[in-house]
């Protein structure tokens, strides 16, 4: 075992901190338009420097970086503050798919509108009947001359109020899992209808998605009909164990934790929760080191990155708890802290919630009866 | 950068494993009952295996690395015996231990059977001798107080850091027993004509104590690479809150068996109390890691 960087990494590390330094400045938010656009701007930004998607292949507008390199990216990223990224389900979803499951002519064609952020992707998989229960889902896809007619209603859209397109699953069959299917679909195509909603912290996060008879083209079905459950959960661990959350994120919330202990001065409350949540922040990335070796010599993530998944989002809550703690009476007031305190208490539902991810974790890694 | 146990490490863990056995339960039991014949017999065998030189060896891919591995296997055998002081005695000595050391933190485990004691005043190694015997909760670890003798060497801190680092390895891997032996026993026990681990309740206890083990295995593993002082506070944090949230799940998901000294998870339940608050209370870890902070 060993935790030394190679010359290469190094040297990788000292370009990224170098250009965030100089180029990174504060945006308005991403769930406005104007927060929206000047993401994307962002995004274009760092697409030029080959730095929005440094593990893709070249010609997809990477660089064919190593996962640790884009590991230290994502830590110099966090570290110096930069902004979200506004098309993460494209970049962390969406990509991972069709790497896995699409065809050349579908990387061609969408890889490289992410890289740049021309075209911003949503996720539709959630539906006011399928929600931890997603194979309960609803909206269908009719087969049609060349293609398919979708219909029905999505939710809890992240992005989709100012995206471009959307990826999800489409019912095609009655099979509860074998007659799913995974499509790419325009949101401004004719049928489709939009209806923004404000989340907690007041923003237009979210929004519902509205499905009257809208046109797909066959080449937008993502590993064939009917394939589209097993697709879904081949990149859902992806998603869930490393690619949404990387452990930088959580290093620099930890690095502010501990700034913003110390400025309270002395005597200091909450040692042990500044402590542990700043060891949650170090555990977390050193097992994605071990993650990251077990993947560099060929094994797939699966099943274990539940584990991952509720690890993250439960030290996320607790370590913006604790900031919370430590501001006191000010605590409620709108800033950093708070919108992350708020947007934290999502991390245990999002992306699969952590009970569905503890009862994967006591049947398929315990063994325990269903 | 490659951070997971090399081929040879798991391999030198499946082979305690596969010497332990279930043999080392046995020796547990009657270490207790005063009778450390059959520990010291599993004794001989893991001093032939090179166990009690390995902190000689450089940091980096081997010595601490080897030693942390092999030592969540110990835990998870519940081993009896001296074995931290034993393992980290080199760094107090120079020179590979004479047999069994026992090292009074303050007081000596198993110090009469021990072949040279040894208590350190902060800035020397004094040899000892022991005195009264004090009974632990834990009733495999045999602690004594003890009388200096004669003044040895310098002391070193590196041997503190390397015991509280192998305490956090053997937590570790008594957390991992409670927990195989309490998925087991989930699997089995019917009540409700269902299996008990069946119930979301039970699966979700479980599913908390996996997440918290195998995220406390990589702050170990670091710090057996990096050595710092914070590190080595972290896992010893983060061990023993795994342990302990693994033998409070196992004792509540056996019911009453685990609360009976017959039971076998008695014998790991007892070890977590104990160790948790060896070689640093947790609180003193805590200090060390803000600080370095």
């Amino acid at each position: 075992m060993n935790l030394d960087l190679g010359d290469a990494d190094r040297a990788f590390r000292s370009e990224v901190r170098e250009w965030l330094r100089a180029n990174v400045f504060h945006l308005p938010s991403v769930d406005t338009a104007e927060g929206f656009a000047a993401h994307r701007e962002w995004e274009r930004k760092l697409a030029a420097q080959r730095l929005s998607a440094v593990a893709w292949p070249v010609r997809y507008g990477g660089r064919d970086t190593s996962l640790l390199q884009w590991l230290i990216f994502e830590e110099e990223y966090y570290a110096a503050g930069a902004p979200v990224r506004v098309n993460q389900n494209g970049l962390f979803l969406l990509a991972p798919t069709l790497f896995a499951h699409g065809t050349d002519e579908q990387r061609d064609r969408v890889l490289p509108p992410i890289a740049t952020a021309e075209q911003v992707w949503a996720q539709a998989w959630s539906e006011p009947g399928a929600g931890s229960d997603l194979a309960a889902i609803r909206s269908t896809a009719r087969p049609v001359e060349g293609g398919f007619v979708l219909n029905g209603q999505k939710t809890w859209s992240s992005r989709a109020a100012f995206a471009d397109r959307g990826f999800g699953l489409f019912r095609t069959g009655e099979h509860r899992h074998r007659g799913l299917t995974y499509l790419m679909f325009d949101l401004r195509a004719p049928g489709v209808t939009v209806r923004p909603i404000a989340q907690l912290n007041g923003e237009t996060g979210f929004a519902e998605i509205f499905l009257d008879d809208v046109f797909v083209s066959s080449s937008d079905v993502i590993g064939g009909v009917g394939e589209g459950w097993r697709v879904a959960m081949s990149t859902a661990s992806h998603e869930r164990g490393l690619s949404l959350r990387s452990p930088g994120r959580f290093l620099a919330s930890a690095r502010r934790l501990v700034e913003l202990w110390r400025s309270v001065g002395s005597p200091q409350p909450a040692r042990d929760e500044v402590a542990e949540a700043w060891i949650g922040a170090r555990a977390y990335h050193l097992h994605t080191l071990g993650t990251v070796t077990r993947l560099a010599s060929g094994e797939l993530l699966g099943v274990e990155s539940s584990l991952a998944k509720v690890f993250w989002s439960e030290l996320d809550a607790g370590l913006h708890e604790c900031a919370m703690r430590l501001l006191g009476e000010r605590a409620e007031l709108r800033g950093e802290w708070s919108s992350g305190y708020l947007f934290s208490l999502a991390g245990p539902v999002y992306a699969g919630t952590n009970e569905i991810q503890k009862n994967v974790i006591a049947e398929r890694l315990l063994g325990l009866p269903r | 950068m490659r951070f997971t146990p090399s081929p040879q490490q798991r391999q030198f863990a499946s082979s305690l494993h596969d010497l332990l056995g279930t043999s080392a339960l046995d020796a547990a039991r009657a270490w207790g009952r005063g009778d450390p014949a059959p520990g010291l017999a599993l004794w001989r065998k893991l001093a032939g295996l090179g166990l009690f030189e390995l902190a000689l060896e450089d940091g980096g891919e081997g010595g601490p690395a080897d030693l942390v591995v092999a030592f969540e296997e110990l835990g998870r055998h519940a081993m009896p015996g001296p074995l931290i002081e034993t393992a980290v005695a080199p760094l107090l000595l120079g020179e590979a231990p004479p047999g069994i050391v026992s090292i009074a933190a303050p007081l000596a485990l198993d110090a009469d059977i021990a072949d040279l004691v040894l208590v350190i005043d902060g800035e020397f190694v004094h040899s000892a001798q022991p005195g009264a015997l004090c009974e632990s909760i834990d009733p495999a670890r045999r602690l004594f107080e003890v009388v200096p003798t004669q003044r040895l060497r310098p002391a070193s801190t590196q041997a503190y850091d390397l015991a509280a680092l192998l305490c956090a390895a053997q937590l570790l891997g008594a957390g991992r027993a409670l927990l195989e032996l309490t998925v087991e026993h989930a699997k089995q026990r019917i009540q409700f004509g269902r299996p008990i681990g069946s119930f979301q309740a039970v699966k979700h206890r479980l599913a908390e104590v996996l997440i918290g083990l195998e995220f406390a295995r990589p702050l170990l593993h670091a710090a057996a690479i990096t050595l710092a002082p914070q590190d080595i506070s972290a896992a010893k944090v983060r061990c023993g809150d795994a342990a302990q949230a693994a033998a409070r799940a196992a004792l509540q998901i056996h019911g009453a068996i685990a609360y009976t000294r017959e039971y076998r998870a008695s014998l790991w339940l007892a070890k977590t109390t104990a160790l948790a608050s060896a070689w640093g209370t947790r609180a003193h870890h805590i200090d060390r890691v803000l600080a370095a902070l």
